[in-house]
């Protein structure tokens, strides 16, 4: 399906509910939804969520703003340390706190959007990130069973989209977008410029607009 | 720890790396490197964050905010730089396409086994793409002080904190002194600032092998 374009972020988040799962895409801040994020702090009642995510945002700004609303019951992230009011959320027993590593947290979510059950990895065996989890000798080596990440929804950034939902990205801004892009019942996009259907070199498409259900303009 | 003695370890480091090797550097002493590589020296780095070809860091006026390293610090791309999603670039680096990856630790075994990420009765809450690295980069180079804050060594018989990975190091290399790990055998192959060896057994808390050769470091 092509996405809907959309004026308004607030009508585009609507869709995320309580108990929620939520993938947000971005490295730190950078590549982060911002706008979305914004509009789901100031004008969605959706609580209870599960946020998937590389970092929960930083004080007060982006995710650390769904944070200190006390609407986040669960973080998957490989680095919760960039937000120190994140740790001391998930140390006060507020948010439950699952640590992935970073390329298993990639990874998972890469399987999630593509229909993959789930893989094994060296990442991990033997450590206590891999405590309870199914384990596998391949190759005369360790191996964990790590399984795939899917959301309900999913809030991406790119750079630039055309008026069917492709997308492109800019620099180290892209990160997990894409992969968070493919991996959600309802992928939800804001962009900083849109243009017109045919603007896009489609070589240049890095996540074709099939993925993308919603499409607003960045604040 | 002075920022000399974090020096001289890093430029120390460098002398471990070659023309051609793609080499990821993690956060705190390896970050000092590119400072000791010279312009021609042909290693190209690589951050996790999406990004092959990492420049020098931005004079303050150019800094691009999409363009950051994995410390979330601003960088410049290199010409013939590529950029890619995180689900690729954890491809890389576990599918060993990385030659090298240097990191700081908390403790290093004679075995090779890596704690650097948790401090049991601390938070574990962030561990970012230090499994990932440790199991996937070809070699494995720690660049660590000898002791650590409160004085107690850092290579020991067996790590008390949450490993990384085990049996991955190397490479150590300390303000002291080089060790490497060769054949399950862990070997001092150079002291450095003056250092004898019972200087480095005083901060070594395991037997090693004495195989002191030339310095590499003027390579």
């Amino acid at each position: 399906m092509t996405a809907a374009l959309l004026n308004s972020a607030e009508e585009a988040v609507s869709v995320v509910r309580s108990g929620d799962t939520v993938m947000v895409g971005g490295f730190g801040l950078v590549g982060a939804p911002l706008t979305l994020i914004d509009a789901l702090v100031d004008h969605s009642d959706a609580t209870d969520l599960t946020i998937v995510s590389n970092n929960i945002g930083e004080p007060g700004r982006g995710l650390g703003r769904l944070l200190r609303q006390r609407r986040i019951r669960r973080g998957i992230s490989s680095y919760f340390t960039s937000n120190p009011e994140a740790v001391a959320a998930v140390n006060a027993g507020e948010i439950v706190a699952t640590l992935v590593p970073q390329g298993t947290f990639a990874e998972a979510i890469r399987a999630g959007g593509a229909g993959i059950g789930g893989f094994y990895t060296r990442v991990g065996a033997g450590t206590l990130l891999a405590e309870g989890k199914e384990e596998r000798v391949i190759g005369g080596v360790r191996h964990v069973l790590e399984e795939p990440i899917y959301a309900d929804v999913s809030l991406v950034y790119a750079a630039r989209a055309d008026e069917l939902g492709n997308l492109w990205y800019r620099r180290t801004a892209r990160n997990f977008n894409p992969l968070m892009a493919t991996a959600a019942t309802v992928t939800i996009a804001e962009a900083g410029e849109i243009v017109p259907v045919g603007a896009l070199e489609p070589e240049s498409v890095v996540t074709p607009h099939l993925y993308v259900d919603r499409l607003v303009p960045a604040a | 720890m002075t920022d000399d003695v974090k020096a001289r370890i890093a430029a120390r480091a460098a002398g471990e790396l070659r023309a051609g090797e793609v080499v990821n550097l993690g956060i705190g002493i390896p970050n000092l490197i590119p400072g000791f590589l010279g312009a021609d020296s042909g290693v190209v780095l690589h951050t996790e964050n999406g990004l092959l070809g990492v420049g020098p860091r931005p004079d303050g006026d150019e800094h691009d905010p999409d363009l950051i390293d994995a410390a979330k610090l601003p960088i410049t791309a290199l010409p013939g730089a590529a950029y890619f999603d995180s689900a690729e670039s954890f491809a890389m680096i576990r599918g060993g396409h990385i030659d090298v990856a240097v990191l700081g630790a908390l403790e290093v075994s004679a075995a090779g086994d890596i704690a650097n990420w948790a401090v049991p009765g601390r938070d574990v809450l962030g561990v970012g793409g230090a499994m990932d690295l440790v199991v996937g980069a070809r070699r494995v180079i720690v660049t660590m002080t000898a002791t650590s804050s409160r004085g107690e060594p850092k290579v020991v018989a067996a790590c008390t904190y949450p490993l990384t990975a085990a049996g991955v190091a190397d490479v150590i290399v300390t303000e002291l002194s080089v060790f490497r790990l060769v054949d399950g055998e862990l070997r001092l192959t150079e002291l450095l600032g003056g250092a004898t060896v019972d200087d480095v057994k005083d901060v070594t808390h395991t037997p090693f092998v004495v195989a002191l050769e030339e310095s590499h470091a003027a390579r």
